[in-house]
């Protein structure tokens, strides 16, 4: 029944099977006007284990986001006294390079485009879900260590180069398709991390809309089973109510 | 403002007033001129007529002295119409003429002069009528004086008929103009004070109110007629506007109510955390849907405003039909349901790429729902087969299903918003999906279609090759 959404700071025994993502403790600024959400996400981060703070204008928001040493922020797109995107651009002009993840009611294809123009690191509409918020916070977080720019990437004794396109898992060699090479090396990347449906699709398939069914969920299913199946330790885990997360079990 | 002073604060009737001074005022510097030039011409003939008579008389008494002059004056004095002659000794005394009672030293001095007189023959009848006369004094030799002159009263008439002419015209011309004018008006105002009308009823909330035309064509009507196009799409909008609240109102209630039902239940009946749980983790996905719901109503209404429009590139559509078939080939699979995809790439399209693959993915979501496994009838697993092809100007994204396929007569409306057909209530979904392909459609200048596959159900997007062209006129 727990999920990783679980936000209640209780840990039940029963929950140990489950996969843990690996969490190191991150510095967040929250940048939001409305003080129920910024209190509600400031206790949600504390919870899973983060520092979090939360400024309620643009001007503090800037203020606290210069000198506040802060791993990645949290930005609403409208603001009172500077926009949620002017916040970012003063940042960036002063060459802060502190991935920003903006939020936004507008929500449109376009208006993402523009928030990621704006020097946005990524974007996501309300209502949002707080997992789906935190995979995503995680997930920048650990861009910064550069870890896509290695060209073989290893799970446990699965191993996937990314030049010669070859996966193998200890000495058994396994054939992807295309789609299913590049859903494996998203997941590889990410590591240790949560990584939600909605992330595959704008990742993988570069798709920003809902495909109503859960297509994504039979497509991890058929990675399952092509690399996972016949060995003791999955690699692959489902994370309820959140995504899903490769990891090596036996660590 | 009252009706008159409307009237005269018209467009219409400021224009006529313009023309009308200018009208005027022309036609009074032409009659003018006429009459000056009418005049001088006349003074310029009777100058010369005395100056030839004069030569003349003057002839005579130097042939014949001052007998045959008196003579020669004394006929032609008689004549009817004859000018006006006088010849008197040097002391004033008269001799011979037609003239008579000119003032005192009028013959002292020769040369030209305007003068007073009587003739001798009304004042020898007892009439005393003054005239006027332009006349010539000489002095012969010997003493005696010749006057002869000619009746100005003739150039005068003439001068004050033209003078008077002038002055009718221009009044008429006046009157008319205003008249004209404010019968044009009056006209012009009429119509424009419908159109009025019918805006104030309009804006009051009727929206069904339309522009009168006159149907003679002219500006007015032009301009009425770009109204009413204008007015008819407004109708449509809200129309449209109306039935999505209505539709949201009654969609989005029911998940809203049992989302509230279960919340309430859960709060009374609930006996450990494990059913609290239960009731919280259904109540997050029963808002998720909502979300979900929300979301792609939205989309379609953006998509149905035009908003995306500035958002379009040129892009492959085979390799949109491979990438949406791609996605969804496991889900179908899972499902018993082999799916196919017949596109040969390039396929060059110009549209919102995002859009248009998410409709195709609606319709291939749509197929797998409804898919029934052919096996009912021959063995044969169930296909889907996604198309990508160019026909004429058009590019053609189809999706053939051999499922249960859509009643003709449903087929209008289950592109509508939220409507699904009652067999298919049970299965998930918002009812979305066809209304979003539609919208997508039509932004693109396309159109979506719903036909038989016998058996199943062939939906297809027909699109403009080089995307929209921008509505005209």
């Amino acid at each position: 029944m727990a999920t990783y959404a679980d936000i209640s700071g209780r840990r039940p025994s029963r929950r140990t099977a489950e996969a843990q993502p690996d969490r190191v403790t991150m510095r967040l600024l929250v940048i939001e006007d409305d003080r129920d959400a910024a209190d509600y996400l400031v206790k949600a981060f504390r919870e899973v284990g983060h520092v979090a703070d939360a400024a309620t204008d643009g001007d503090d928001g800037l203020a606290m986001a210069l000198d506040g040493q802060y791993d990645v922020l949290i930005v609403d797109r409208m603001l009172p006294k500077r926009d949620g995107l002017a916040v970012i651009g003063a940042l960036r002009a002063k060459g802060m390079e502190t991935p920003a993840l903006i939020l936004s009611a507008l929500g449109q294809v376009d208006d993402r485009v523009k928030g990621l123009r704006a020097g946005g690191d990524d974007y996501l509409p309300k209502p949002y879900s707080f997992s789906e918020l935190l995979a995503r916070v995680e997930v920048l977080a650990r861009r910064r260590v550069g870890r896509s720019e290695e060209t073989v990437l290893r799970v446990g004794n699965l191993e996937l180069d990314r030049l010669s396109h070859q996966v193998h898992r200890g000495e058994e060699e396994i054939t992807l398709q295309p789609r299913e090479f590049r859903l494996l090396e998203y997941l590889m990347q990410h590591a240790g991390q949560v990584v939600t449906r909605t992330m595959l699709l704008e990742n993988v398939w570069d798709y920003h809309f809902d495909p109503q069914t859960n297509v994504i969920d039979v497509h991890i299913s058929r990675l399952r089973s092509k690399i996972d199946k016949g060995f003791s330790q999955p690699l692959l885990h489902t994370i309820r109510g959140a995504g899903y997360m490769i990891r090596d079990g036996a660590r | 403002m009252t009706a008159l002073g409307k009237l005269f604060r018209t467009t219409t009737f400021k224009l006529t007033l313009v023309y009308l001074t200018v009208f005027a005022l022309f036609a009074a510097f032409l009659l003018g001129y006429f009459a000056l030039n009418t005049r001088r011409l006349i003074t310029e003939q009777i100058t010369d007529t005395v100056n030839a008579e004069i030569t003349g008389l003057s002839e005579q008494y130097r042939l014949g002295g001052i007998r045959r002059l008196v003579v020669v004056v004394d006929s032609r004095a008689r004549r009817p119409g004859s000018s006006l002659y006088l010849v008197t000794t040097f002391a004033g005394e008269s001799l011979a003429g037609n003239v008579t009672s000119l003032p005192p030293g009028t013959l002292d001095n020769p040369g030209w002069t305007e003068t007073v007189y009587r003739r001798l023959d009304e004042a020898e009848a007892g009439e005393h009528p003054e005239h006027h006369a332009l006349a010539r004094v000489f002095q012969l030799p010997g003493g005696f004086r010749l006057l002869v002159g000619r009746d100005l009263d003739e150039r005068e008439r003439l001068y004050n008929i033209v003078l008077s002419a002038g002055r009718w015209s221009i009044a008429i011309v006046i009157v008319l103009g205003l008249a004209g004018g404010l019968f044009v008006t009056r006209r012009v105002l009429r119509r424009v004070d419908a159109m009025t009308e019918t805006t104030r009823t309009i804006m009051h909330g009727e929206l069904g109110g339309r522009l009168p035309v006159a149907g003679t064509g002219d500006e007015l009507d032009r301009l009425a007629e770009n109204l009413n196009l204008m007015l008819e799409r407004i109708e449509t909008l809200m129309h449209g506007l109306k039935e999505v609240s209505d539709n949201i109102a009654h969609d989005l209630k029911t998940p809203l109510t049992r989302l509230r039902n279960r919340a309430e239940q859960a709060l009374r009946s609930a006996e450990n955390e494990t059913e609290y749980r239960a009731a919280l983790d259904s109540t997050i996905e029963e808002s998720d849907g909502l979300i979900r719901t929300f979301n792609a109503l939205l989309m379609i209404a953006r998509a149905e405003s035009g908003h995306t429009r500035d958002d379009m590139s040129e892009f492959d559509a085979a390799e949109i039909a491979h990438d949406v078939g791609e996605l969804y080939e496991p889900l179908a699979e899972e499902k018993g349901i082999v799916l196919k995809v017949e596109a040969r790439s390039p396929t060059p399209l110009k549209g919102n790429r995002e859009l248009i693959s998410q409709a195709l993915a609606n319709l291939v979501d749509n197929s797998i729902k409804y898919a029934q496994p052919r096996d009912l009838i021959n063995g044969a697993p169930a296909e889907i087969t996604v198309c990508a092809l160019s026909e004429g100007d058009r590019i053609l994204l189809t999706v053939a299903d051999s499922g249960p396929g859509i009643p003709e007569a449903d087929r209008g409306r289950v592109v509508e918003r939220f409507v699904r057909l009652e067999q298919s209530r049970s299965q998930p979904g918002s009812g979305l999906g066809l209304s979003l392909a539609s919208a997508v459609a039509r932004l693109h200048g396309g159109e979506l279609t719903l036909t038989d596959n016998q058996p199943g159900l062939k939906s297809i997007i027909a699109l403009p090759r080089g995307g929209p062209v921008q509505i005209a006129g």
